[in-house]
């Protein structure tokens, strides 16, 4: 019975989440949506390891839906960058899964934290489905997918503030979404196709027509939107900050990867690497992240709101992945991949422990976090290491996505993008200080409540991460090789 | 609402055909024009105008929120079932070739069921949608 399933294992792994979301709504029991989605999420990631085993063994594999022969009908293809993001969505699913109870039950109504887990199969869903399609027009139907069910999740926060912020998101993600479309509807028109093998065969006779430039603008505002390029990123801070704890660590960790994802897939698998002689795309990516590595790093530091600080610190680590992106070059492409994977750790590991510091003080205030670091120790060592870990300090999974970036900076000869990367760096010693020195080195106020350890089942998932984020800074065979040979095969052109 | 006797009697009049022609733009659809969203929308609008004529809570009465949140769900499940069921009868997902003895009277099947799910989805969220902003107190 397994066996014959293999096969289609593509599709189950959308389809799964796709049919809990509505049995949820039919139970409306909270403990039985929990479970619901804990059990999918650990299919998911068990059904993502065996798709990634069976890329790297015998290259990509295509699936057909309906049957329909590409280019007609809709085609799953998944390659080794693909098998690799959703690694890394299902993982981060898995272990917010296992988070989740406590925090959810404390910080959403009862009746609705069945909506929490329904909104977050949806968006799982979207998520998958974007890393999984071989089809540029389903991409765009994904991407709403898990965009409606996002602005759900960050409205079911329990500051009124949680609305406008959803509500920004919403326009702001919808306007991306249709600036994708527009430029998907413009490729159309000039190739008469949507899937994206055969859009990238048919692409090259038109290239330089003002049409596909148009399209490439378009496309490139609709992705930067979605994945908080700087200066588009200003619905990400507010978003962040007042979405439930659990939105948050699980947002933050997939789904400006899975922006970035699309960001590499169209760059490279549709228009190809000659695109950016025919616009300086690449010369503007540059730009813009130099931008947001610095500025966004140094706005991180005044922010007195922990999550929004880590907020602002995840536009700058988009910046180091879209610089990546703008070498245009094995290395540069690797250290992009490889910061979607330990990027995502980092953050994980880092709101997983504010989930966990709001589940026991009510704020993440960082003025409220004095003397932490006696009262929960474990957890705040946690936060120790992987902010270690965001800096880039060797031995840890930050210290290898920058010393790649780095490297492929010197490989073009761009000394100063690597003096700055360097620069950005120690900025984000100064704003992760500002949270350590506060936790570690001020008492606790007088007459502060007793404040206790968090339970076992959030303290495994954080020191889960943290240990994640050691052990791929040591052991870097799976994660680098994965990433360059996804590189490599992005660079070559073919999908 | 309850004075404006012309409206009363003619919605009342109107409903039962325009949930007739709902069906027809439903089941006809793999033959003409229309299909499951058509007909979920207009399927609806019968629901909606009861309400707006009679009120949210007579409305309410004959569809409750627990029945619309059923139908939401099975829509879904119906469409995401039948692609199911291809892979069960040994095609792929949403392969309707494989659902009846010949392939053309699999296509008919299988697009008359995922229509069907979408159909009822699309109406139970109609519904569920006006009676949840036309319930609101502002």
């Amino acid at each position: 019975m397994l066996s014959s399933l293999s096969p289609h294992l593509p599709i189950i792994q959308v389809v799964l989440p796709l049919i809990a979301a509505p049995i949820c709504v039919i139970f409306r029991r909270t403990g039985v949506a929990w479970l619901i989605a804990l059990v999918v999420s650990w299919l998911s990631f068990g059904i993502s390891i065996v798709l990634l085993e069976q890329v790297i063994s015998n290259g990509p594999i295509s699936y057909l839906l309906g049957s329909w022969p590409t280019p007609w009908g809709i085609e799953y293809r998944v390659d080794i960058l693909s098998a690799f993001v959703m690694l890394i969505v299902t993982s981060i699913g898995a272990i917010v899964m296992i988070f989740a109870p406590n925090s959810v039950h404390m910080e959403i109504p009862p009746d609705r934290t069945y909506l929490f887990y329904t909104m977050y199969l949806l968006t799982f869903t979207g998520l998958l489905g974007i890393t999984i399609t071989g089809d540029a027009f389903n991409l765009f139907v994904f991407l709403e997918i898990s965009s409606l069910s996002s602005y759900v999740l960050i409205s079911l926060g329990a500051e009124r503030n949680a609305l406008t912020a959803a509500l920004r998101y919403l326009i702001l993600g919808t306007v991306g979404a249709t600036f994708y479309i527009i430029g998907v509807g413009l490729m159309y028109q000039m190739t008469g196709t949507l899937n994206i093998t055969d859009l990238a065969e048919r692409l090259p006779e038109v290239a330089s027509t003002k049409t596909i430039l148009v399209a490439i603008g378009f496309i490139t505002v609709g992705i930067g939107l979605k994945l908080g390029l700087f200066p588009l990123h200003v619905w990400l801070p507010n978003a962040y900050a007042y979405a439930p704890s659990v939105v948050t660590v699980f947002l933050a960790a997939t789904a400006t990867k899975v922006a970035v994802y699309m960001m590499l897939r169209v760059y490279f698998s549709i228009f190809g690497t000659k695109m950016f002689s025919a616009l300086p795309i690449d010369e503007l990516l540059l730009i813009l992240g130099l931008i947001a590595i610095l500025s966004m790093s140094a706005v991180a530091i005044y922010q007195s709101n922990a999550k929004r600080l880590l907020a602002y610190s995840s536009v700058a680590q988009v910046g180091y992945m879209v610089i990546g992106i703008s070498m245009v070059t094995t290395t540069g492409l690797t250290a992009t991949i490889l910061h979607l994977f330990n990027h995502a750790m980092i953050k994980c590991a880092l709101f997983l422990v504010l989930a966990a510091v709001f589940y026991r003080i009510k704020s993440v205030k960082i003025e409220d976090m004095a003397g932490l670091g006696k009262a929960m120790p474990y957890t705040m060592a946690a936060f120790i290491v992987a902010g270690f870990s965001l800096l880039g300090v060797p031995l840890t999974v930050g210290f290898i996505s920058k010393w790649y970036l780095i490297l492929g900076a010197l490989e073009k000869g761009w000394w100063p993008v690597a003096g700055l990367i360097v620069v950005s760096s120690l900025l984000a010693v100064i704003y992760f200080w500002k949270i350590i020195e506060i936790a570690y080195f001020k008492p606790r106020p007088e007459g502060a409540a007793e404040i206790s350890e968090v339970p076992l089942n959030m303290l495994l998932p954080i020191w889960v991460m943290v240990g994640s984020n050691v052990y791929f800074g040591m052991n870097t065979d799976l994660t680098v090789s994965a990433a360059m040979s996804a590189a490599k095969s992005l660079i070559g052109g073919a999908p | 609402m309850n004075n404006h006797s012309i409206l009363r009697v003619v919605s009342k009049f109107m409903i039962p055909f325009i949930l007739l022609f709902a069906l027809y733009v439903q089941f006809h659809g793999d033959f003409g024009p229309g299909g499951g969203f058509q007909a979920g929308v207009i399927f609806a609008a019968a629901f909606i105008l009861y309400g707006l004529i009679y009120g949210i809570e007579n409305a309410r009465k004959v569809l409750p929120a627990t029945a619309t949140r059923l139908l939401l769900a099975a829509g879904v499940l119906l469409y995401v079932g039948t692609g199911l069921f291809g892979i069960f009868m040994g095609g792929n997902f949403l392969d309707y070739n494989v659902l009846a003895a010949t392939a053309v009277g699999g296509q008919h099947l299988g697009i008359l069921l995922v229509e069907f799910g979408v159909g009822t989805t699309v109406a139970a969220t109609m519904v569920t949608i006006f009676f949840v902003f036309a319930g609101q107190d502002f």
